[in-house]
């Protein structure tokens, strides 16, 4: 037996393959080679790693040193000093944003620091193309227990007693779904699991599928006895190939391996899983449509009751559960419901993943116990808003989510909690927004997302969501008029309360908190002509506080249109005719003396923003 | 594959145990050879390969073996530092191949420090 004593985990997702994964590898195939290193050190390709924004990155055991932004380049470096010489390479370690001192442990930096692994437990930690790997994590342990030692009944109890509630959005109580199915008598009944996720910003599902593709077939194979299904299908976006691949992978080595088909470990229980692939429809995420796609025909929802439990794929009772979901049955088979239940609240219980992105430093997949305050999240785990600029609103849930403000962001993180401020935990998108975003277009964006998403079925939803996105254009082109806020607040209820599925009846959702907490940025839009943010190029006049101005040049420099005048020690001037309302010399400003008034303004531009007191940039 | 069985299960789990030592921690033994510039002039690259021969040759998955930088003692290279849970550990200096397999032999498969190679008990620690 050769003994290694090291393992480098080199993080294969998809974000560090893009970043170079595959080249670092062989760089540090060759270079380990060279100083005769082959035989001692292994190199581990690992799913995702959850820290994309610094890929490609890896982690060396036992000393669970972390490096990020790894690249070819610096391979020969790295592999002398710390695998040859034993002196952890500074240069390619965390540092923390204001701080300049590296953290080698992965355990001592913030964004690791504070998340508990339930879901995510294989994390960086097992090469998810060697099912032997994931079985010596205890893997297929929980089916064991479950297909031997259990009754069909007992699983259910065990998973309702958890609390565990779906991951896809909806948190309806996965055991009383699977309770559900599990009563229905019918020959045929189908387990399925949703890899259809469609959130923009979203990418928790695509990364379990990656890193660890048998925990959520184990969970399949569970919920398959819970209910008596002995055929199940993985709905996956065919825009998701290495989850595909990996799925595939996983697929045939458990089927090899005779924990899927016939008589699984011996138990006489048979389940046979097949992977479907989707085109990428939004709307397939519904259950519904997805059912109506498999069944290879268009992707459309239709009306509940009856409901899949009952009436699902080809009409025969079936259950659809999130990948998230799923990847959670094993440990609370393996620990029970009690175990589960110690993290979290009462009514949210165990862990969420969370796709945490947009002006934040951190940037990357993170895992949290329920209940804990979306500041922990932003600030401790995500390392504050990006450049030091100010936080605006954090948007949860995706297209069918909402905006939270500043003040709430000590609410705890429970599926009650973000409902009550009209966002929705969904499947856990979290774009983070700094106060240059206008919120205006936010709605708008995410309108756009869902009207071009609507499959047209229902009318409220194929028509609502295009008048709501061409109202919201008109807003943010300078047409909006009086009476639109109105509008557009009765129109969206219209749509909810009639829409035929869960994207019609969300779809909204943006329009509505953004119109909650902001109001006032709509009303200065209509009436002011005045985009606050600088975003929306029409409602804008930018203008130099000569008072402020140190004439520094950088804005005159900047500028695309050479709009801004100027020379050494004379502040500078924006030629209002020239000026394309590109931002560019706002950006640029370090001292804070550009403003944004409204559009065609004419007057005293002092006056103006003393009696508003607005329009400043915050101290950086 | 063959179809498994649930004994296979642990079986799997089994074998695979030294590959999770290293990542998930759990190793009972530590053995530090330093490889800094002087080290490895010194000859502590057969140093290392002794201590991995002698590991695979028991075939025992709670060793774990880094590598350090100088120690500041070049004149007494090569180094080696040998941490058994709950003892101090034990730094070893002026190694040859034939000291470091013996040192294994005595201290580390048998719990006893060899004092005779011994530079210093109690040295900083890395747990």
């Amino acid at each position: 037996m050769e003994k290694v004593r090291s393992h480098l985990m080199l993080c294969a997702g998809t974000g560090c393959v893009a970043s170079g994964t595959t080249k670092v590898k062989a760089a540090l195939e060759q270079e380990l080679a060279k100083k005769g290193l082959t035989e001692e050190i292994k190199i581990v390709l690992t799913g995702c790693n959850g820290y994309c924004a610094e890929g490609p990155v890896m982690a060396v055991y036992p000393e669970e040193i972390f490096y990020q932004k790894v690249t070819v380049e610096e391979v020969p470096a790295l592999v002398e000093e710390h695998f040859l010489k034993g002196r952890p390479y500074q240069k390619l370690m965390f540092r923390e944003p204001e701080k300049k001192a590296a953290i080698p442990g992965m355990k001592d930096i913030p964004f690791f620091k504070h998340q508990v692994l339930r879901v995510l437990r294989n994390k960086g930690l097992i090469d998810p193309e060697k099912i032997e790997e994931y079985i010596a994590r205890d893997g297929y342990q929980a089916a064991a227990k479950a297909l031997t030692e259990m009754t069909p009944e007992e699983i259910i109890k065990t998973v309702k007693d958890s609390g565990l509630r779906g991951r896809g959005g909806a948190g309806f109580s996965t055991g009383l779904k699977w309770e559900f199915a599990s009563k229905v008598t019918s020959d045929v009944k189908f387990m399925l699991c949703n890899g259809d996720e469609g959130d923009p910003g979203a990418f928790m599902d695509r990364s379990v599928m990656e890193a660890d593709p048998h925990s959520v077939i184990e969970g399949m194979i569970i919920g398959a006895k819970a209910i008596g299904a002995h055929q199940g299908y993985i709905y996956v976006r065919a825009e998701y190939p290495l989850a595909v691949k990996r799925l595939r992978m996983a697929i045939d080595q458990a089927t090899e391996a005779g924990l899927l088909g016939k008589n699984i470990l011996g138990s006489g229980f048979d389940f046979e899983l097949d992977i479907y692939l989707g085109a990428g429809a939004f709307v397939c995420g519904e259950e519904t449509a997805l059912m109506r796609s498999i069944e290879g025909k268009r992707g459309m929802p239709r009306p509940r009751p009856p409901f899949p439990a009952v009436k699902g794929l080809w009409d025969k009772p079936s259950v659809l559960n999130n990948v998230e979901t799923l990847a959670q049955i094993a440990p609370i088979i393996l620990n029970g419901s009690a175990w589960y239940r110690s993290l979290g609240t009462e009514k949210s219980a165990g862990t969420k993943v969370f796709a945490l992105t947009g002006a934040v430093n951190n940037v990357g997949l993170v895992e949290v116990p329920m209940g804990i305050p979306l500041r922990t999240i932003i600030y401790d785990i995500g390392g504050g808003i990006k450049k030091g600029k100010k936080f605006k609103s954090v948007q949860l849930g995706g297209p069918s989510g909402g905006c939270i403000p500043e003040h709430l962001l000590d609410i705890p993180v429970t599926y009650e909690d973000i409902v009550a401020t009209g966002a929705i935990v969904g499947s856990g998108g979290m774009v983070v927004m700094d106060d240059n975003t206008c919120m205006v277009g936010t709605a708008k964006f995410f309108l756009e997302f869902t009207a071009d998403e609507s499959c047209g079925k229902c009318t409220p939803c194929r028509v609502g969501t295009k008048i709501l996105l061409d109202m919201l254009t008109d807003i943010a082109e300078g047409k909006g008029k009086e009476g639109d806020i109105a509008t557009l607040e009765d129109l969206s209820r219209d749509i909810i309360t009639t829409s035929l599925c869960g994207l019609g009846q969300t779809a909204p959702n943006p329009v509505l908190s953004t119109l909650r907490y902001f109001k006032h940025e709509y009303e200065s839009h209509i009436h002011q002509k005045w985009c606050q943010a600088g975003v929306c190029r029409n409602l804008t006049t930018f203008w130099i506080d000569e008072k402020l101005c140190k004439a520094c040049g950088a804005c005159l420099r900047a500028c695309p249109a050479k709009a801004v005048v100027g020379e050494k020690k004379v502040p500078h001037k924006i030629i209002q005719e020239l000026c394309v309302h590109c931002r560019t010399c706002y950006d640029t400003c370090k001292f804070n003396s550009i403003r944004i008034l409204p559009a065609g303004f004419e007057g005293d531009p002092h006056e103006f923003l003393s009696k508003t007191a607005v329009g400043a940039k915050e101290e950086k | 594959m063959p179809k498994l069985t649930i004994a296979d299960l642990q079986k799997i789990k089994e074998k695979y145990k030294a590959d999770f030592t290293l990542r998930e921690g759990g190793y009972t033994v530590k053995i530090i050879v330093h490889m800094g510039t002087c080290g490895i002039a010194a000859g502590a690259r057969n140093i290392m390969t002794a201590v991995m021969e002698e590991i695979a040759k028991v075939n025992r998955n709670d060793i774990i073996v880094t590598t350090s930088g100088c120690a500041g003692l070049c004149a007494k290279e090569p180094l080696a530092t040998i941490e058994l849970a709950n003892q101090p550990p034990v730094r070893y200096c002026d190694l040859t191949d034939e000291k470091i397999r013996e040192i294994f032999r005595e201290h580390v498969l048998g719990g006893k420090p060899v004092e005779k190679y011994a530079l210093v008990s109690g040295c900083e620690t890395t747990y």
